[in-house]
């Protein structure tokens, strides 16, 4: 089936009055130009987009190929990356911008790099990702997944306003939300509406003005906060509608083993374990339909070895530079394990696979970090990494040397390609209406 | 537990609360209520005078818990995990009034609802919770809805419904009943859907005019009283003193403030603010490597904020003692697993082997502990996983007991010589470093005294006397005044001025929604001094304050509705 006889039978649905079952979301019509086809069903697989935010950067002279361009060779610190290199592209030498605002460690870069500005108070802008779901994700069963990996629940998406998307710490915790006792099998055989889901519709369609008056009774900054709240809500009449809809069979989609309850904590081997199962978890829940945004925040600040006294972080601060490494010997392992977690999870994706390609062909995953050089808390040289290729709409297999741009080109870029209207993104010196065009397929 | 809810709904039934009803669409434009309204109170210091704001706040997790537990007793399974919430002005009840819901708080929340209404309904539960019973239990019964939404609505929204609200809710029981041919499915969808309902969710406030001033509306005034005060929603005589009026005249308002102080559930109050000014909400965070510290637990953890607030509730509550006296007092409570950490044998059992978890204790001399900075709860959060940390710990007193800020380091530091443990045993020769170096010796002086101070407590909580073989010297200076180790800095503490305006600042700001302004905070705490620094005497102060229930017009909504409208 071609991408206009989609269109042609999305519309002729819609304006048929009947109940529109949209297999495939409507504006994925107008934006695939590149997916690849499904045997089963002959519909291009709608693009995903994800963040990793990684904190403490890399260490200078470790990571930064010597060659620009293609077929450059991964240095040390991401040599653990070489194997899918081909779908990965490397941006080194962005600069986050403080403009003169005091620096708040770890926290003024991950400002800068999810909602491309620094914070002006307490309530303040989106983050990247939201405003890439209000494009792709309104019409999957979830607008988007954030996990923790290395305990707590702290993400780095929001919307506007002053309120994060609360992370999953626990691979149990996120296999119940998404594969739990309200996943429906896109694949089974029988599908049968539940009258409970119909019942639960028509009690929030009943006491849906009753809520609404409440946005007449309160001055505007409340009233925006309620909008946060009746959008969530939409969310979940959304998931109702979603259930009493057959799913379009997604062959590659399985269901994953029951994820037990670990340990979540700040050791590095609970994070190994939970991350590599939440990597799974996701994989399966993009295949699945389930979403196309994902946000994975790996806890770097907290993290230890066991029997460690000092985490990563403290050790960024208080490790003595090795003299014949030239870096400090100990925050490098921590380093390599952290890229050696982000290659797991990308592997997961790739090894997804769906029709001749994978789940990680389809999403565009940003890597991002707080600190050029977590040390001595540089905001310029930073590590910028895109794995995959948003179902061929942008290249890899590059590193691209950047002269000190603002690091926001590459979420405005990102966010243009998954179709987000937008011409310019950020605030202050860190607002850039030049998107990285040698990204662009 | 079921008692609680049948009892309150027995008032309700018996015409409790449609008297409410009348009386409180009647309360905000009787005249004798608009006279009464501008009357000040006589206790009042001058700078709690002006108007607060209309503020709009998320229940807490802890006060969803409250209000449920309240009229539903406390065997009901919430089934879910709140939202994080978010800490602003120091105080996670300011953050309140500032957070939204997200689409993964509503899922939670909303299974949340349908899986605590459908507990309320089912076979155990129903002929104690409910006042009526359907003709039909397959069909629907709108006047039997009625009756039930009528107690239960009001209620859930601390206030009694208006007739579109009850209605909604009527017709949605009808519609789920339909759909299932279940009328208690039907029914318990719509209790479901008043707890997921923004109006549940948020402490919506409302204001009326009385002779050209804006004031809380009565049900408004026993809210923020109620969760002031208790935590939780206003109860039945609250409700109904709101409904009559009498929370408009200083003399209901304070014979309101008076049975709420008396009340066993002050305690309640009291904890959550605690929880909420020492930063409990943090222990979520905390673990600690069992390889070093193998004493210490989860159990452990949650023992150590119930010490503390046991402790706390003892000195404030129970001895109506000067809050000052939390920083010195060698009285508190332990458990087993306390004790292991704090070196004292505890015994879980009585002598005829019934179960006894909490032992009151004195720390003794010896035990070189007084005040609640040496208790588990302060020194074990305020510490990385593998390491205490004296700059943290100091940073903590400054911020969380002072309400001091202390600066964020510079962004380029190196700290080489801090982790530099051979040639500097203890973190007090490492921290000299701070101390040479100009660029740090500014905020170090300030934090530093106070974290070396508890070096005698690892980052489990646990005594040590040494660190690396080096004997270990806690005496120190801060603002004048010496002291010889941890249980000396809690005189220290509590004799500055900084103590009391910080948790004057902090309970106001927590009552109001907002950081207050700094000549109120000054003002309130000439009253709690005048108190001989009483909690409970500043909690009235605040509670029958104009500031407590005047609202400036500023922050009203364009349209300011009643809420019997």
């Amino acid at each position: 089936m071609t991408r206009l006889v989609n269109r042609r039978n999305v519309l002729k649905g819609t304006l048929g009055g009947a109940a529109v079952t949209v297999g495939l979301p409507f504006l994925d019509c107008f934006l695939n130009t590149n997916g690849t086809a499904l045997a089963a069903t002959g519909k291009e697989l709608p693009v995903a987009f994800g963040t990793w935010y990684q904190g403490l950067g890399f260490d200078p002279g470790q990571w930064i190929p010597a060659k620009i361009g293609t077929g450059y060779t991964h240095k040390h610190q991401l040599r653990m990356l070489e194997p899918l290199k081909h779908k990965t592209t490397l941006i080194s030498g962005m600069k986050y911008f403080m403009d003169g605002r005091p620096l708040e460690t770890h926290t003024s870069g991950y400002q800068i790099s999810s909602t491309g500005a620094l914070r002006g108070g307490v309530v303040y802008g989106a983050s990247l990702d939201q405003n890439v779901s209000d494009v792709i994700g309104k019409r999957t069963r979830f607008r988007s997944l954030e996990i923790a990996i290395g305990g707590g629940r702290r993400s780095f998406s929001k919307g506007v306003g002053a309120t994060t998307n609360p992370a999953e710490p626990s691979p149990k915790g996120l296999y119940t939300r998404v594969f739990g006792p309200e996943f429906i099998d896109p694949n089974a055989a029988d599908f049968k509406p539940d009258p409970m889901v119909m019942a639960r519709q028509s009690v929030l369609s009943a006491v849906k003005d009753e809520r609404m008056a409440m946005m007449q009774q309160v001055g505007a900054a409340d009233r925006a906060r309620l909008e946060q709240y009746f959008t969530s809500l939409r969310d979940i009449e959304n998931q109702l509608s979603l259930e009493m809809q057959k799913p379009d069979p997604l062959p590659s989609c399985t269901q994953p083993d029951e994820a037990a309850a670990g340990n979540v904590g700040d050791s590095v081997v609970d994070a190994e374990q939970n991350g590599t199962i939440m990597g799974k978890l996701l994989a399966h829940a993009i295949a699945c339909g389930q979403t196309r945004v994902i946000n994975v925040v790996l806890n770097s600040n907290g993290l230890r070895k066991p029997g460690g006294t000092l985490s990563w972080h403290v050790l960024t601060h208080e490790e003595p530079v090795d003299d014949a490494l030239g870096y400090q010997k100990e925050v490098g392992w921590f380093v390599e394990w952290a890229n050696m977690r982000f290659y797991d999870f990308i592997k997961a994706m790739d090894d997804m696979k769906e029709g001749d390609g994978t789940v990680l062909d389809r999403i565009a995953l940003l890597w991002q970090t707080d600190h050029g050089y977590a040390r001595t808390h540089t905001m310029d040289d930073l590590a910028t990494m895109i794995v995959g290729g948003a179902a061929g709409r942008i290249k890899t297999g590059m590193h691209i040397r950047a002269a000190g741009d603002p690091q926001t080109r590459v979420g405005l870029t990102l966010q243009q390609v998954m179709g987000v209207s937008m011409n310019s993104w950020g605030g202050g010196s860190n607002q850039t209406n030049k998107p990285m065009t040698e990204l662009l397929a | 537990m079921i008692s609680s809810l049948s009892s309150r709904l027995k008032q309700s039934a018996t015409g409790v609360l449609v008297t409410l009803i009348a009386a409180g669409a009647l309360s905000a434009c009787s005249p004798g209520a608009q006279q009464q309204a501008s009357t000040t109170t006589a206790a009042a210091p001058a700078e709690l005078q002006a108007p607060s704001q209309l503020v709009m706040r998320r229940l807490t997790g802890e006060q969803y818990k409250n209000i449920i537990t309240d009229i539903f007793g406390p065997t009901v399974d919430f089934g879910g995990r709140f939202e994080p919430d978010m800490r602003t002005d120091g105080l996670l009840a300011i953050g309140a009034s500032h957070v939204g819901v997200t689409a993964a708080g509503m899922e939670q929340y909303d299974a949340m609802s349908r899986t605590i209404a459908a507990q309320i309904v089912d076979d155990k539960h129903r002929g104690m919770m409910l006042s009526c019973a359907p003709k039909d239990a397959k069909a629907a019964d709108d006047a039997c809805v009625r009756q039930i939404m009528t107690e239960v609505g009001a209620l859930l929204y601390r206030r009694p419904l208006t007739g579109a609200e009850l209605e909604a809710f009527v017709t949605a029981a009808r519609l789920g009943t339909t759909e299932t041919k279940d009328f208690y499915t039907g029914l318990s969808l719509s209790l479901a859907s008043i707890l997921s309902s923004p109006k549940f969710l948020f402490r919506h406030e409302t204001a009326t005019t009385a002779r050209g001033e804006m004031r809380l509306d009565p049900y408004t005034t026993a809210s923020r009283l109620s969760f002031f005060l208790w935590n939780s929603g206003p109860d039945a005589a609250l409700m109904q003193a709101a409904a009559k009026g009498e929370l408009n005249s200083p003399r209901g308002l304070n014979r309101q403030v008076d049975r709420m102080l008396a009340s066993p559930r002050l305690e309640s109050g009291v904890r959550a603010f605690f929880v909420d000014f020492l930063g409990f909400d943090e222990f979520d965070n905390v673990t600690k490597d069992t390889a070093l510290f193998p004493k210490f637990s989860t159990q452990a953890a949650e023992d150590a904020q119930e010490q503390t607030l046991r402790t706390v509730v003892d000195v404030v509550l129970t001895n109506k003692s000067d809050y000052r006296d939390i920083f010195t007092t060698r009285k508190t409570f332990l458990t087993k697993e306390l004790g292991a950490i704090y070196q004292v044998p505890v015994v879980s059992f009585l002598p005829n082997g019934s179960p006894d978890t909490w032992h009151p204790y004195q720390f003794t001399a010896e035990d070189n502990r007084a005040g609640i900075m040496t208790h588990m709860s302060f020194t074990a959060l305020h510490s990385p996983s593998g390491r205490g940390s004296a700059v943290l710990r100091g940073k903590a007193v400054r911020e969380v007991l002072l309400c001091q800020k202390v600066p964020a380091p510079p962004g380029d530091v190196s700290f080489d010589l801090i982790n530099d443990t051979t040639n500097y045993r203890t973190a007090r020769d490492r921290l000299a470093a701070h101390t040479r170096e100009p660029m740090c010796a500014g905020c170090h002086k300030i934090t530093d005294p106070l974290g070396l101070a508890l070096e005698n407590f690892d980052a489990a909580g646990a005594w040590r006397t040494t660190e690396g073989g080096v004997q270990l010297d806690t005496s120190g200076l801060v603002d004048g005044k010496k002291f010889a180790g941890p249980a000396e800095l809690g005189a220290v503490i509590a004799a500055m001025p900084a103590a009391t305006s910080c948790v004057t600042n902090r309970m106001l700001g927590y009552a109001l929604g907002r950081a207050p302004a700094r000549d109120q905070v000054t003002g309130l705490e000439k009253s709690f001094q005048a108190s001989g620094y009483r909690i409970p005497a500043l909690m009235k102060l605040i509670a029958t304050s104009p500031s407590f229930t005047r609202v400036s017009p500023e922050t009203a909504p364009t349209q300011t509705a009643s809420v019997a409208n």
